[in-house]
């Protein structure tokens, strides 16, 4: 009900733009319309901002529900945590401390589950860690995900959110670029389906191996996906960048992903997706 | 080993005065063809491919270019790949996998070009297929890093069987600039950022990364010196490989890259949630 007042209030443009202190908890602030949003309503709404389309991130749990049919969900037993192979002394502790506040272990879960009745592995990245950043634990487990997608013959899904490689890691992380790459032309020689699905944002080392690999590559309305970030490329070639650059629109535009689908309509389009790949009796026999 | 700070070193793999890849290749290889183009949008210039030979073994080149003058570097970006580079290196790759020659590749580059037509023609999509490409070709690739390994645009051509290294030379996740302004928002601390990131050979050799240092000596016979350690890496290497299957060939690669990175199994783990 609230949130229907909101909507309909017109704020002038100015006072969109001034910072207003949320009460912690119960309500979310938009970050593109600025609206207050009720978080019940978002949460019903797919975390999908109701005022202005916005998506919002979607934290693990979430996606999973989103995706997967109702207890089928099954995560891998590989509960690992980095050596902090460049001896950084608060990475550790920064690591424990958003563990606790997150709730999941790293910035990946991984598992099988089923997509309306499809058995897929399934990876989910999550963005309130580290944004999401790849070091040697999310690269050990996508690479042993698509280890298990080819033992078990089943389609591997990864939702990808990521600023990149780690820097915390240093050159374990850009390593994991390739360990990652290499392990799904082992997927790809197994003849399987891979659908990657860009989520807002992917970038960097993520965006150049696994993101960018799918048989299909899906992506969420606006979501920003790129290699090089803006700041960095803006200060390269001193000039600004263009309307709508690096978005999903822009992706498809330019010919590097497959399909633009909404949040809503993500699990019967991969559901689509996996039947259309399902040989059978009818498919090619060579 | 000479002490020298990490810092200096990556002063060292950063200078003007280096020699770079076609200079190698020139002293290397007894013959070398360039040749051009990825067939598809045009023929960017900061990597170099083609044909060469030691004896009757011919090789693939995939190298990446640095200018050795202002205007070499307009013309080969500084050395940073566009992505028509890395389709033309994947060309390259799949041309030596049909000929059965083993491909050396040569990095030293400060990254892959960030910028507007780099992204519109898909800047992350192009290291990924050539990363991919890498990892299943199944002749021998040594990949050497001569002087700046940086970011993914030096790990694009960097999937070898074997990865070499110049003792000046550095391999890192970033630029000790960006890592310092992106890790402490303070891009001043770059030194500090060097002594940390375990960029030197030395600190990559004991990580298990690279396979072998090549010393580089001082006074004036250095590059001939280094030269002719190379080419005995790469002959070396190379008979090692050749005599495998390439189905091992393929496997022994992929192998060294699916060992990167130790962990540690977590004391207690969050669950994330059943549904």
């Amino acid at each position: 009900m609230i949130v229907d007042k909101i909507k309909k209030r017109n704020i002038p443009e100015k006072r969109k733009k001034v910072n207003i202190d949320i009460p912690v908890g119960k309500w979310a602030k938009c970050d593109k319309c600025k609206e207050i949003i009720y978080k019940e309503e978002l949460k019903k709404n797919y975390g999908i901002c109701p005022t202005c389309g916005h998506y919002f991130r979607l934290h693990i749990n979430k996606r999973l529900e989103l995706i997967l049919d109702k207890g089928t969900y099954k995560r891998f037993e590989i509960d690992i945590e980095t050596n902090n192979p460049l001896g950084l002394e608060d990475y550790p502790k920064k690591l424990k401390t958003l563990r606790e506040k997150t709730k999941i272990n790293e910035a990946v879960a991984c598992g099988t589950g089923k997509i309306n009745g499809e058995e897929v592995v399934i990876c989910v990245m999550d963005s309130g860690f580290l944004m999401g950043s790849m070091g040697v634990v999310v690269g050990e487990k996508i690479t042993y995900s698509i280890e298990k997608a080819i033992e078990k013959k089943l389609p591997l899904i990864i939702f990808c959110v990521s600023g990149g490689a780690r820097m915390q890691e240093g050159i374990i992380s850009l390593m994991q670029m390739a360990k990652t790459t290499a392990a799904l032309t082992k997927l790809d020689e197994a003849g399987l389906l891979y659908i990657s699905v860009l989520t807002d944002p992917t970038y960097g080392g993520v965006t150049a191996s696994f993101a960018s690999l799918g048989d299909v590559v899906l992506a969420e309305p606006g979501a920003m996906i790129g290699f090089a970030g803006q700041r960095v490329i803006e200060q390269t070639i001193g000039e600004s960048l263009p309307e709508g650059f690096q978005t999903a629109e822009f992706l498809l535009e330019h010919g590097f992903i497959d399909k633009i689908v909404e949040r809503k309509e993500l699990k019967n389009t991969i559901h689509k997706l996996i039947k259309f790949h399902k040989g059978g009796e009818n498919s090619c026999q060579n | 080993m000479s002490k020298l700070t990490a810092w200096e070193r990556v002063e060292k793999a950063r200078d003007p005065k280096r020699k770079t890849a076609l200079e190698y290749i020139e002293n290397i290889f007894d013959d070398f063809m360039e040749l051009h183009g990825d067939r598809n949008f045009k023929d960017d210039k900061a990597i170099v491919c083609g044909l060469a030979n030691i004896g009757k073994q011919n090789y693939t080149i995939i190298a990446e270019q640095k200018g050795r003058s202002t205007k070499e570097n307009i013309k080969r970006n500084f050395g940073m790949p566009n992505p028509e580079s890395y389709r033309k290196a994947i060309r390259f790759m799949k041309q030596a996998e049909k000929f059965k020659r083993p491909v050396i590749t040569f990095i030293d580059t400060k990254g892959a070009y960030p910028g507007i037509g780099a992204e519109e023609r898909g800047q992350g999509e192009a290291i990924a297929k050539s990363m991919f490409e890498m990892a299943k070709l199944n002749v021998p690739i040594i990949s050497i890093v001569i002087g700046e390994g940086s970011s993914g645009g030096a790990l694009a051509i960097g999937v070898g069987n074997k990865i070499i290294m110049l003792e000046n030379a550095i391999y890192s996740i970033l630029s000790p600039e960006g890592y310092s302004s992106i890790l402490w928002k303070d891009s001043s601390k770059y030194k500090e950022a060097a002594q940390i990131m375990k960029l030197t050979a030395q600190d990559l050799y004991d990580l298990n990364i690279i396979d072998k240092i090549i010393k580089e000596p001082e006074g004036e016979e250095s590059f001939e010196k280094i030269c002719n350690s190379l080419k005995r890496e790469i002959k070396k290497n190379v008979s090692e490989l050749i005599i495998k299957k390439p189905e091992e060939i393929v496997e022994q690669r992929y192998q060294k890259f699916r060992n990167m990175g130790e962990f540690i199994t977590l004391d207690k783990p969050c669950i994330d949630r059943e549904v």
